[in-house]
Order: C-alpha cells, then sequence, then structure tokens
C-alpha cells in the first residue's frame, strides 16, 4: 500500500518537473515566499520611515523601486507588503480548506439525504453576491485582519467542498473501502486510513488554486479601504496608493502592480501544473 | 421543465427571505447608531430622529413592518441623504449600473468566444497560443489594478479617452466596459476553447465533416452549439461577478451607479441604504441565476431530461 502511493507521488513529481512553466512558476514562488520571510534582512530601508523633505522620487541606487509620497522606500513596502498578502493567502484558503474538506467528507461519505441536503445548501450559497457580505461584515465589525481571514475563507470553501464530496463518493463505493466497512472497521479509521490519503492530492491542487482567489479577494478589499488596516500593508493597499498618486508617481502603481500579476500568474500555472502532473485525466 | 424552473423559484423565495432577515439583523449588531457621527446632537433632537425613523420601536416591530415595506419596493428613508428613500436612490443608480454590465458582458462574450473558438480550431498554433496566454494575463489582472493602468495609458499619457464620467463626454464608456469585461472576456475565451475542443472530438462533427461540409459551416452550424454550453452556464455567475466588479469600476472612473453608492454607504455606515442595496443585489443575482439556468435548459435537450 504505501509502496504504491510513494509511486504515485513519484510519478506525479516527474510529470510535474516535465511541465516547464509550472516549473518556472514554483521557482518565482519560491523566490517570492522567500524574499517576504527574509525581508527584516533584505530590505535596504525601513518599512515605515517617513522622509517627508525626501518625497516621492523614482527609481535610483539608492532606492532601487523609488519612494512614496511620504519618502518611504518602495522596494521595502513591497517586501513587507508581501508578508501581509501571502499571510493572508495562506491562512484565509487554511480556513476554507478546513470547513471544504470537512464539509464535502461528510456529504460524500454519508451520502443520501445528508448529501442532498448539505450540498444544496453549497448550490444556494454558491448564487449570492459575497462581496457585498463581506463588505457588509468589515463595516459592522470593524476592520479586523482575524475577521479578515474568517470572511474570506468562510466565502472560498465552496468550491472545495464539491469537488472533496465528488472524490470521496466515488471513493466510497470501491472494494477496499466497502470491504473495510463490511470488516466492521469504524468511520474514523476508514476516513483516516483510506479516504483521506486518497484525496490529499486534489486538495493540495485546489488550495494551490484557491490562494489566488483569496489573495485577489484581500487586495479588492485594501483597495477599497475595507481590507488591511495601516500600519500594516498588502500589496492591496499599496496599489491603492498607487492609484491615488499615479499621475505624478506612476512607479508606485507599476512596481507593487507588476509584482501582485506576478504572484497570481505563477500561482495559477503552478496549480494547472500540479493539477495536471496529479491527476492526468482531468485536462 | 416548467416542474424545475417553478422549483428553482420556490427555493429562490426563502433564500432571499433569510438572506434579508439575517442583513438586517447583522446591521442592528452594528456598534454605535446610526447618528453617531454628527457632531452634538442633543438628546431631544436624537429621540426625534429615533422616532423619525423608527428606530425607537421594539425589534421585532421594525422588522416586520421593515420586511413588510421591503416586499412592496420601499426600503426606507436614507440615513445619509436626508429626504431621499433608498428606493429612489436605487433607482438612480441601478440603469447606470446595468448599463454598465450590459456592454461588459456583450464586449466579453464576443472577443472571448471569437478567440476562443478561432484558438480551438488552430490549436497549438501561434493563433492558439498567443491569446490565450494574455487570456491567463487577463484572468490573473484585477480590475483594480487593469483599469488604473488603461486610465494611465489612454488617458493620461496618450490623452486618447476621457478618465472618468459615465456619459457625459464622448468616448468616456470605452475605458470602464473593457475595465469590467476584460477579465470575463479572457475566462470566456478559454471555456469556450475548452467546450469546442471537446465537441469537435465528437463523432456527429466527423460526419459532418465527411459530408463535405466546410469547416466554418461544420463550425457554425454544428459544434457551436455544443461547444458554447460550458459559457452559457457561465454567464449566471458570470453577472454576479460583474455587479462585485462594477463596485471597483465605478469608482475607479467615478462612475454614479449602484456599486459606488454601496461602497459609499458601507463607508458612511448608511445602514438602511446598505441593508436595501443587498437584498436589491440579493435579488437581482438570484434573477440572473434562474435566467442562465432556464437558458441552459433550452439549449441543452440532456438537463432537460435528467431533473
Amino acid at each position: 500500500m504505501s509502496n504504491s502511493s510513494d509511486t504515485m507521488w513519484r510519478d506525479a513529481m516527474h510529470r510535474l518537473m516535465q511541465n516547464k512553466p509550472a516549473v518556472i512558476s514554483g521557482a518565482v514562488l519560491l523566490l517570492i515566499v522567500t524574499l517576504a520571510l527574509l525581508a527584516p534582512f533584505i530590505a535596504p530601508h525601513s518599512y515605515s520611515y517617513q522622509n517627508l523633505d525626501l518625497g516621492a522620487v523614482s527609481p535610483n541606487s539608492t532606492f532601487w523601486l523609488g519612494t512614496d509620497t511620504l519618502g518611504r522606500d518602495l522596494f521595502s513596502r513591497i517586501l513587507y507588503g508581501a508578508r501581509v498578502s501571502l499571510m493572508v493567502g495562506f491562512i484565509a484558503t487554511l480556513v476554507a480548506l478546513i470547513i471544504g474538506v470537512s464539509w464535502g467528507i461528510i456529504a460524500g461519505y454519508f451520502g443520501g439525504k445528508i448529501d442532498s441536503i448539505m450540498m444544496r445548501f453549497v448550490d444556494i450559497l454558491y448564487g449570492l453576491p459575497f462581496i457585498i457580505f463581506i463588505i457588509l461584515l468589515m463595516v459592522i465589525f470593524g476592520r479586523n485582519i482575524w475577521l479578515l481571514f474568517l470572511a474570506i475563507g468562510a466565502v472560498e470553501w465552496l468550491t472545495m467542498a464539491r469537488i472533496v464530496r465528488g472524490q470521496v463518493l466515488s471513493l466510497r463505493n470501491q472494494e477496499f473501502v466497502l470491504s473495510a466497512i463490511a470488516l466492521g472497521v469504524d468511520n474514523i479509521s476508514i476516513f483516516f486510513r483510506h479516504i483521506l490519503p486518497n484525496i490529499l492530492g486534489t486538495i493540495a491542487v485546489y488550495a494551490t488554486l484557491t490562494i489566488p482567489q483569496v489573495m485577489l479577494l484581500e487586495a479588492f478589499l485594501s483597495f477599497l479601504g475595507l481590507g488591511v488596516q495601516p500600519p500594516m500593508s498588502s500589496w492591496g493597499t499599496l496599489i491603492r496608493y498607487g492609484v491615488e498618486s499615479m499621475e505624478e508617481y506612476p512607479w508606485m502603481l507599476i512596481f507593487p502592480g507588476l509584482i501582485f500579476t506576478i504572484t497570481l500568474f505563477s500561482l495559477n500555472f503552478f496549480g494547472d501544473g500540479l493539477r495536471d502532473a496529479i491527476d492526468p485525466r482531468s485536462e | 421543465m416548467l416542474k424545475i424552473l417553478l422549483n428553482r423559484i420556490l427555493i429562490a423565495i426563502p433564500v432571499l427571505l433569510v438572506v434579508a432577515s439575517i442583513t438586517f439583523f447583522l446591521i442592528r449588531l452594528a456598534p454605535g447608531g446610526p447618528f453617531d457621527s454628527e457632531k452634538a446632537v442633543s438628546p431631544q433632537v436624537l429621540k426625534n430622529l429615533n422616532e423619525a425613523y423608527n428606530l425607537n420601536a421594539p425589534l421585532y416591530e421594525q422588522y416586520i413592518s421593515y420586511m413588510s415595506n421591503a416586499i412592496s419596493g420601499d426600503f426606507g428613508p436614507s440615513f445619509r441623504y436626508p429626504g431621499r428613500s433608498v428606493s429612489e436612490l436605487i433607482l438612480t443608480g441601478l440603469p447606470v449600473t446595468l448599463e454598465l454590465a450590459f456592454y461588459s458582458i456583450i464586449f466579453a462574450v464576443i472577443i472571448g468566444i471569437v478567440t476562443g473558438v478561432i484558438a480551438s480550431i488552430r490549436k497549438n498554433t501561434f493563433l492558439d497560443y498567443f491569446p490565450m496566454s494574455i487570456a491567463m494575463i487577463g484572468i490573473c489582472m484585477p480590475t483594480f489594478l487593469l483599469g488604473p493602468l488603461l486610465v494611465l495609458i489612454f488617458g493620461i499619457n496618450f490623452e486618447l479617452l476621457p478618465v472618468s464620467g459615465w456619459g457625459t463626454l464622448p468616448g468616456d464608456k470605452f475605458l470602464p466596459v473593457i475595465t469590467l469585461g476584460a477579465a470575463y472576456a479572457a475566462y470566456i475565451a478559454r471555456l469556450s476553447r475548452g467546450g469546442m475542443l471537446e465537441t469537435l472530438n465528437q463523432d456527429y462533427i466527423r460526419t459532418a465533416k465527411s459530408k463535405g461540409l466546410s469547416e466554418f459551416q461544420v463550425v457554425i452550424r454544428h459544434a457551436l452549439r455544443g461547444g458554447l454550453l460550458p459559457v452559457i452556464a457561465f454567464l449566471g455567475p458570470a453577472t454576479a461577478g460583474l455587479i462585485g466588479g462594477s463596485f471597483v469600476v465605478e469608482t475607479i472612473f467615478q462612475i454614479p451607479g449602484l456599486g459606488r453608492f454601496y461602497v459609499e454607504a458601507a463607508f458612511n455606515r448608511d445602514y438602511t441604504m446598505i441593508l436595501g442595496t443587498t437584498i436589491f443585489f440579493s435579488t437581482l443575482i438570484i434573477i440572473f441565476n434562474l435566467l442562465s439556468d432556464l437558458a441552459l435548459l433550452l439549449v441543452n435537450p440532456q438537463a432537460r431530461s435528467q431533473t
């Protein structure tokens, strides 16, 4: 059993390595994550130190990407912004993952009435304008970063629930699970021994594809001024400031926008590559 | 088929009711009253204000009176724009938002389907790779970045198009429509490419080809109907997304639509306005989803027999 699953992962790894766009995207992501983690050691200047006499200067040898209107070094701000944006991306995805996977597993494993009620609920939620509710929540409960994680996670779990439920449903009726049930193995053990190992790949793929969506949502809220609040700043916040002063200081918009787009682009390509590698039939 | 539709409508009504109720009570949870930020209001004035807006009655009474008014389309007075009702504000903004959404979806459908279909017919050539890479960028580039960049390039650098407004200067509708439609054009291009590739492999397409029909006729007469099913299914959720996108586009281009009103209301804590627009948006989106389900049933006989 463990042997065959090792081979499966090795095959997937092999297929992934042959997919050039995915490999390049993966490398880019690794670089961005490393830079974000090492921000305090790499950042050439303080991200919050204001130098009002200096003001906004265009990119030069001291300030590689220029400074903003308050004289803060843009490169350092982008590095620290990466920490916030990526953190929101990962944590909110984790929230979505926990809700979506549990929901999908329960619906798929027990099937029948439970399944149809639970999935009907997901269908209904799919049809609702969630962006409005997130704005509503942020307005009512204040602009708190933990609420932000929860609100975004609570919106993005739906697709995950559908996919996991489909997988579990088909696994549930396969011989090895049926025989385990016939042998009297309890639900928990069946789940951890037989179901979970077989859906891990799918979960990994859709988690990777959920991160860019979550980051997009966070940036959207921060752009509106409802997301991450000062002194913290995410890439969405930086883009917001960039838009405000793009006529005079276009670099304030272009650099944060560029890094944000590159990150989303890489996450999508890497996720697609991962999907093709783990489940070759999906294409 | 009528039964399916009726079924959907019957589900939509309680859903709306629940959404409206949750929003109503959530808003009551909000810290501070709606008149808190007004400076130094005497207790007597505050009392009169609360009375005028029916905030003194017990919560359940307020709820019942609000709901029964809402059903007849009356969402009460706006807290921030004295003398104007929420319904009135919604009706001012709605035509603008609908027009923006309509042009954007037309733009997205035309551009998306044309590039997607061409890419599928010329699979693995330049005509496939190039537009599909652009489409990937279109999906990844958020509206709030694309909009300002377009403004920077076409509005400020080349001074070709107006940078803001809606219907006041010639050509001021181009940039907002492109900004809002771009991501959907990209998505539709990918969907129609995928759908067409699948359909072009079917037996009946081979039959049509072997009858000696030209490639053009095969595509137009036979393949499109099946190949574009994913696009039609996407249009319902897309309208929901378009409305979210219209918030940003209307803010960037200073368009006096519903989305901008909503964002403003959120910042001003104009609770009746938030409540009214939330219910209104939800209704709108549920209706669009119903319409897209209906369209799907009409073009896809399989879906009709399934349920």
